[in-house]
Formats: structure tokens, sequence, C-alpha cells
């Protein structure tokens, strides 16, 4: 490898100018705040984690994690998400504290090896979890909050489709009973979204016709309220029974917080089958070809730190989400420029600091040179043009 | 009104037929698509708007969300491991993903393979336990073991025709290949009914044709 040039960055990594920092800092702190008016409080942990405890329990594919080594030659991550590092602090410092627990972040997250499709080494999540709590309640006000976090930030149209792993791997276990390496490859299948290979992969199982039509009708499981009713038509396995009946009330729980409209049941939509463990959702913005935020309820996370709890949880990808809040320009209104002569410093100063206590003011102050002419251009849509920078007020003391 | 669906449409080999199957589904969709010097073509009629592109690079495309739905190979969908919803095998343009060489030949202890699918061509070997160094093309694949640039090649065979032309012969066939309708995530969830109203519909064409 040659030497990097001087302005070269390692991949995946980005600079964030100060208009993007603005418009990221808007985002989390409102979403941040959402969080905390329901009762969420925030936490931060460490960048650096022990691969045998958080590298290990978190989701992140072993290939993914960014590693490295200590002084002592033991194997560190970078973390890959928040949910791991959570579960560590709930089991540990905070294990006298009574569930359930509420806590939320914002925070940089890494991730080895993804370079295209919008993916990124480092990026930020901005995400809550709720642990301690397994009932359709908590799950449903976790996905209320997710709601209101994107209406939060600013995200305007956006869907979130919500499923189970339960039904799933019921319906499989009823179909496919003791037959668990094809139950896997057919859920490999849904899980990459290859829909035609989970058709041609059923056709090569020689099922029954009508189990066959069965597992090949679940691709039409998307809609509203009614597709908790199809698809209990559909099996009559316990575990499949009891997630469809898990999600029905969760439904429910969203109608009384009034947000259904933004919520679709779809039954193929799964996550990683080894991690989560009941109602899982993803959500979607029109205006984005990638999912927004991301979440779901993971009830074996806890126990791997030796304080079993059930949990769910969400993040939001706050970069994406950047991507489409209406860039507002940066208002040069606020931004205000005070020139002054040594003479008259004290005043200049007095003026500035009166001014930037106003909210979302923002002041800068220059010392002008003896004799230098201190005159702003006009634009034409009234404000002042000074030292190439635009500011919508400019004062003189000279 | 409703809201036009996109669709990525592969120029050149696969082009006619993804038209036809368009067509055959009810879609007034006009031949000519591809002679068109348009970059992006609006049928209203059909409640779509196209935008022609290389055959490889339609599920990039729909990956990223710039349209809903593509019609994109098999063989690409392998190579370029896209994360899009790969809704319906049109089972139009059939081919197959084969290991090429010449007769009779003893394989070299370490061989070389020509290939445009280094991805799959390695995959594919490797899963075998067999070590081969895969070489790059971007055409002229049958060349490479004609003048002695690789032992075998892995590549589409749709006749065979070329091959016999050439004195190659198919050694192995690694998987069939047919065209596929693929969707965006994030489309297929927002746009859910349009799209599977379109996948329903060209559904039941390929049913007929079968």
């Amino acid at each position: 490898m040659s030497k990097p040039k001087v302005f070269e960055k390692p991949t995946g990594v980005k600079d964030y100018l100060p208009e993007a920092v603005s418009l990221l800092r808007g985002i989390e702190f409102r979403v941040l705040d959402c969080m905390s008016r329901w009762g969420y409080r925030q936490i931060i942990t460490p960048t650096i984690e022990f691969y045998d405890t958080v590298g290990v329990a978190s989701s992140t594919k072993e290939r993914k994690l960014f590693k490295l080594l200590d002084q002592n030659g033991r194997t560190l991550v970078l973390r890959s998400d928040m949910t791991a590092p959570i579960a560590r602090v709930v089991a540990s410092l905070l294990k006298e504290e009574p569930y359930p627990l509420r806590l939320c972040y914002h925070s940089n997250v890494f991730r080895a090896f993804e370079q295209e499709g919008g993916r990124e080494s480092e990026f930020f999540q901005t995400g809550l979890e709720l642990v301690g709590d397994g009932s359709p309640e908590a799950d449903a006000e976790v996905i209320a909050l997710a709601v209101a976090s994107l209406q939060a930030a600013g995200v305007k149209t956006f869907k979130l489709a919500l499923g189970h792993v339960g039904f799933l791997n019921g319906l499989f276990r009823e179909n496919l009973p003791g037959r668990e390496d094809e139950q896997q490859l057919l859920k490999e299948f849904l899980l990459k979204r290859d829909h035609v290979g989970y058709k041609q992969g059923l056709r090569s199982l020689e099922l029954d016709d009508k189990v066959r039509a069965g597992l090949e009708g679940i691709l039409r499981l998307r809609g509203g309220e009614e597709i908790c009713r199809q698809a209990h038509a559909a099996t009559s396995d316990t575990v499949a029974q009891e997630a469809l009946a898990h999600l029905c009330e969760v439904w429910e729980v969203l109608k009384a917080y009034g947000v259904s409209e933004h919520v679709l049941i779809d039954l193929t939509m799964i996550g990683d089958f080894s991690y989560y463990t009941g109602m899982t959702f993803e959500g979607y913005s029109a205006d984005l070809g990638f999912p927004v935020v991301s979440g779901g309820r993971y009830d074996n996370l806890l126990a791997q730190f030796e304080r079993p709890a059930p949990a769910t949880g969400f993040s939001l990808k706050t970069n994406r989400i950047l991507e489409i809040v209406s860039k507002e320009a940066e208002r040069a209104g606020r931004r205000t420029m005070i020139v002054y002569t040594g003479s008259r410093r004290a005043e200049a100063f007095a003026k500035a600091a009166e001014l930037r206590a106003e909210a979302g003011r923002s002041v800068e102050t220059k010392r002008l040179a003896d004799g230098e002419p201190a005159v702003p251009e006009r634009t034409p849509d009234g404000m002042y043009l000074y030292d190439g920078r635009l500011y919508g007020e400019w004062l003189s003391f000279d | 009104m409703q809201e036009l669906l996109r669709v990525a449409m592969p120029k050149g080999r696969i082009n006619q037929s993804a038209i036809r199957v368009l067509q055959d589904a009810g879609y007034p969709i006009p031949d000519d698509l591809e002679s068109t010097r348009k970059l992006i073509i609006t049928v209203p009629e059909a409640g779509m708007e196209f935008i022609l592109v290389k055959p490889v690079d339609v599920a990039t495309y729909v990956e990223y969300g710039v349209v809903d739905l593509g019609i994109a190979g098999k063989d690409v969908l392998m190579e370029e491991n896209r994360d899009v919803y790969e809704l319906l095998d049109l089972k139009i343009a059939k081919c197959r993903m084969s290991v090429i060489g010449l007769p009779g030949r003893e394989p070299a202890i370490n061989p070389k393979v020509a290939t445009k699918y280094p991805v799959v061509a390695s995959q594919y070997f490797r899963e075998r336990g067999q070590q081969v160094d895969i070489i790059k093309l971007n055409g002229s694949i049958e060349l490479a073991p004609l003048i002695g640039l690789a032992d075998w090649i892995v590549d589409m065979v749709e006749t065979g025709q070329t091959l016999r032309e050439n004195g190659l012969v198919e050694l192995e066939q690694i998987f069939g290949i047919t065209s596929r309708l693929i969707a965006n995530r994030v489309s297929y969830r927002m746009k859910n009914e349009a799209i599977q109203q379109v996948c329903d519909r060209l559904q039941a064409v390929v049913a007929r044709s079968e």
C-alpha cells in the first residue's frame, strides 16, 4: 500500500461540515428531547469494548466488527451497536435498579467492510431500549415512540412494517416437523428477501400441495389489521398463534396511541433469527431507498450478561435521516457580525453579550484595523455580505 | 392520480423478452423502448416510468431506490449480491452459468479461470474445495482458453453455439439463469399494492406460458 495523501481518510468514514452538523445536532436534540418526554434517560457507554463480552453478544457478524488489541493482547471491538453495551450496563452498574428501565442514546457506531449501498464504517444511531417488560404494551410503546421520533426528526411520510419471528418459527415447525435444516434454508431465503428462491425451495421439498400453497401464501401476508386474522387461519401451531395474538394486542395498543395509520403488518418481515425473539419492525420513508429505523424484541440478550430480562428497542439511522430532512438554509438571519475599533471594544462586547442571550442567535466579532473601511455589501434579499460570508445583521462600533 | 412506478429495464439481450412479458401482462409498452433516445420514458397508460440501463446495473439502481422495480438476470443478482427483493421468476432469457474448457485436457495443478463473474466463480470453486486463480475479463471470454490465458472459463451459456464454433465444451453447469422481477426494500412497503399488482399480473403470464 502506498502512503495516503494528506487529505485521505480510511474507507467508509466521513467528516461532517458545520451545515451538516447543525442539521445532525438538530435531529439528535429533537429526538432525544422527544424520548426524554416519555421517560427515557440518556446513557453514554465506551467506544471500545471487549470482543468476548459485548462483541460476541452483539447482533453484528464477526467479520463486520472492527477489532483491535489492548496492551495485554486481549481483543477489543469498536461498538457496532448500542444495544449490547446497554445490556451490559443494565446487568452490572444498574443491576439494583428495578425494571422496567427506559434508556436512550445518540452515538456513533462502527461496522467494518461496509462501503456501498449507503452503508458506512462509522455512522450515527439515535435509539432507545425498554428493558424488563415483555408485554405487548411495551412493544407498542416502543413503536409509538419510533413514530414520534421520526416525526420529531422531521421525516414527513413514512411507514413502519411490523412482523414477529414467532409466527414463521411456529409455522415452519408445524409444517416441516423435525426438518430443522430445511426450515433454516427457507428462513435464509426470506432473510435474503429472495422470494423466488423461497418458492423454489418449497417446491423441492415435495410437500403436500395444500401445505405448499399455505407456505407460499405467507408472502402475501402484508397489510393492516386484517392480516392477523388471515394468518390465524394459516396455522394451528401454538407458538405461531401466540405470536399472532401478541401482534393483535400490539395493534390494539397502537390504535389507542393513534399511530396505527403509520404501521403495516408484514409477517414475512424478519430480522436476524438468532437475535430477535418477538416482534420486529423496520421503518421506511418515501424519500429514501433504505430503511430509516429498525428494531424489535430481543429477550435472550440480557441473559448473556447474567441478568435475564425481556427487552425491546429500536435505533434510528440518523445519518440517513440527515439526507432527507428538509435542508433548511442555515439561518443566516440569526447570524450577526459586530465590528469594532479598539476604543469601543467594551461597548461592542456588551452588545454581543446582550444579543447572545437571545435563543438561536449567533454573534461574531471582529476588530477593525486602524482606518480599515467597514462597509458590508447589501444583497438583494436584505442580507449583509461581509468578508465573503452572509449575515442577517451587521453592527459597527467605530 | 396514482404515482408512477419507476422500473429499470435491461438493455440488450434481455430487453425484448422483458418488454414482451410486460405487454403480455396487459401493460401497453412500446416495442421500441430501447431505440428511443430518451433516457427516461414515461408510459402513463401503464402507470410506469422506465429507465434503460446496462443489465449489470439494474440491481444497483433498485438497491439505491432511484427506481422501484427492475428486471435483472439471476447471473447479475448472484454476482452483485445487492440487497433487493427478488419477487418473481419471469422465466425469460433462460440460460445457465457453466464451467467451460477445451475437451480432453488434464486440469492443471493450479487452474486459471477467466470470467466476467469473479464472485460467482470464486465461490463455486471455494465451495468445492478447489484452488484456482480467478482472472477477471470484461468480454471475449471464450478467447481465454484458446490462447492459453486460462484453463477454464466461467460464463453464461445460452445455446452453446459460440462454444461449439470455438471447439469448447461445457464441463459443468453451476446454476440455471432466468430473469427476475426485483424490488427496492422501501418501495416494496411504501408502494405495496401497486407492486403486488404488477407482480400478480406478471405471475399470471408466467403461469400461462408454462
